[in-house]
């Protein structure tokens, strides 16, 4: 690392600006946020706007306190992070495979796409009564829900991925006498890594999408039954709290998946 | 005869779902030990394709290729492939990329593995071995390639097109480089080419082929001094004359 010495002038301002603008962004950022929830305060203070449908702040941050302390909410989080993990796990593993298998056999491949074009573009939600029959009403419809939504879009990405490896390095490879299982390791698994990785951060927000709507069709507990609970009783300010816990679960699995990433592409 | 590799009337014809397409017609030649050829033909005569065969990734339709007397019928060791790009993967370090070949090979033999190291601090890549191939120049990261197809230590070397990605500038330098590397270490090369100067400049014998279906049009064999490097050569009175020859030979083949 060079010191500050070696940099000229001219180079030390354009690095403070970068640093100034970096500066200036985070706090735009702040400031978006606080003066959202501020504006939302005042008009449900002035009663501009009815608190009782709208919520506020305030309300949301007092339920979030009461579902803490009436010790509910760690059950409900529980639930519909363990659904949600399993369905992305599950999903992200079958996926895999199967899009492996893809490249393995190009027949297999050629077999199995017009299924995958079908499925992936019917509404999964469509075969929710058909789940909750197999599968009763618990966690485990909500696990497949989760998962049935997820693993089309990560098999199709992956496949793609895997069957983009360029050509001139697959020739390369096999003039060196490279079995298909080298070519496999030593270069469409390596090279697919980046697509993986954006595949799993889609895939976090598709398994929430699933889960979620997996509650929404059939549960006892869970944040999505929280929202649900929360309109059908009309407790406005349950729902938004709901939907505020929802959003720190899913920016904190985006978060985690993001460490992955840089522990990944390291380990190419 | 110390011949190394011998083509025997190889043919070779494609099968699409929409055309027959016959890419070689009859080619039949041989290659001595240390000798360097250059091939030199109109485009699509199907010069990668008698390449894509000698290396063993594609069977002839008809005739054999003999590599050290022995019908070649798969990739061979011992002979090495260099594309026309470098190829490198991003993710591997240069060193890395270089010992891939080894890897591949499952060559666990400690001696391969310093002459590796040797070539990368001879050819000047020594302190960038630690470095990603983005990091290097177009010169640098063919030189690297080369090393890498150096590194199975082949004796034959088949280059196609292996400095067409580059600007005029390196490829000059890359020219002269890859050359002083290949006599130094004593290699066989069969080197496919667009350029007539390169071919001048870099080889021994030249084969000029004719259009698709090819076949042999001419050979010439380049009586320079072997001694001086592909730059020099370029400034040597015979060049024009070959140039010449070679150019109208090619120029009546595209007609
Ligand atoms: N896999 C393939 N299937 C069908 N036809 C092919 C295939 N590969 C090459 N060909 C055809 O065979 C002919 C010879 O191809 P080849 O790549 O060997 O020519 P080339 O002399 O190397 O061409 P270029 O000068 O463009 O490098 C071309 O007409 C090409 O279209
Ligand atoms: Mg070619």
């Amino acid at each position: 690392m060079k010191t500050n010495e070696n940099f000229s002038p001219e180079h030390l301002r354009y690095i403070r600006g970068k640093k100034l603008n970096g500066f200036f962004i985070t706090s735009a950022r702040l400031f978006l946020i606080v003066f959202i929830v501020a504006i939302w305060e005042i008009a449900a203070d002035i009663g501009l706007i009815d608190s009782f449908l709208m919520s506020s702040p305030s309300r949301i941050v007092k339920t979030i306190g009461e579902l803490i302390s009436g010790g509910d909410l760690y059950g409900h989080v529980a639930t519909t992070l363990y659904e949600t993990v399993m369905g992305f796990l599950i999903a992200t593993i079958v996926g895999n495979a199967f899009a492996l298998l893809m490249w393995w056999s190009e027949s297999f491949k050629k077999i199995i796409e017009p299924y995958l074009i079908v499925l992936n573009s019917l509404p999964k939600i469509a075969l929710g009564p058909i789940i909750i029959v197999w599968f009763g009403s618990g966690a485990k419809s909500i696990i497949f829900m989760a998962f049935l939504v997820t693993v089309i879009v990560t098999t199709i990405t992956m496949s793609n991925a895997f069957s983009a490896t360029e050509a001139g390095k697959i020739m390369l490879l096999k003039s060196m006498g490279g079995t298909k299982l080298q070519i496999l390791f030593k270069l469409v698994l390596p090279s697919s890594v980046p697509t993986f990785i954006s595949s799993l951060k889609i895939n976090v927000g598709m398994a929430w999408i699933g889960s979620i709507i997996g509650e929404y069709l059939s549960s006892k507990e869970g944040i999505g039954y929280l929202i649900v609970y929360g309109g059908q009783v009309f407790k406005l300010d349950l729902v938004m709290a709901s939907t505020v816990i929802l959003c720190i679960l899913a920016g904190l699995m985006y978060a985690f998946v993001a460490i992955l990433e840089r522990v990944l592409l390291k380990q190419r | 005869m110390n011949e190394i590799l011998k083509l025997d009337g190889v043919g070779l014809t494609y099968h699409t779902e929409t055309a027959e397409i016959h890419a070689i017609e009859d080619v039949s030649l041989d290659i001595a030990k240390g000798e360097f050829v250059a091939i030199i033909g109109p485009s699509g005569c199907g010069k990668t394709s008698i390449l894509s065969i000698i290396s063993g990734l594609l069977k002839p339709s008809r005739g054999k290729v003999y590599f050290n007397g022995k019908e070649l019928v798969k990739p061979d060791n011992s002979i090495a492939y260099m594309l026309q790009r470098d190829e490198l993967f991003p993710w591997r370090t240069i060193e890395k990329n270089a010992y891939l070949p080894l890897e591949i090979m499952r060559v666990k033999d400690a001696k391969r593995k310093t002459d590796v190291e040797r070539l990368l601090k001879k050819y000047g890549l020594w302190e960038f071995r630690k470095s990603y191939p983005e990091r290097l120049s177009g010169g640098m990261r063919q030189r690297a390639a080369l090393i890498r197809t150096l590194a199975s230590s082949p004796e034959l070397l088949l280059l196609d097109e292996p400095f067409s990605a580059l600007d005029y500038q390196t490829r000059l330098e890359v020219c002269d480089d890859v050359y002083s590397i290949i006599k130094s270490e004593k290699k066989t090369a069969l080197l496919v080419t667009h350029d007539i100067s390169e071919a001048i400049a870099m080889a021994d014998r030249i084969i000029v082929l004719t259009r698709r279906p090819t076949k042999i049009l001419n050979m010439h064999l380049i009586d320079t001094d072997k001694s001086i490097s592909p730059l020099k050569r370029r400034e040597s009175p015979d060049f024009g004359k070959w140039f010449e020859r070679i150019w109208r030979e090619l120029n009546n083949e595209n007609k």
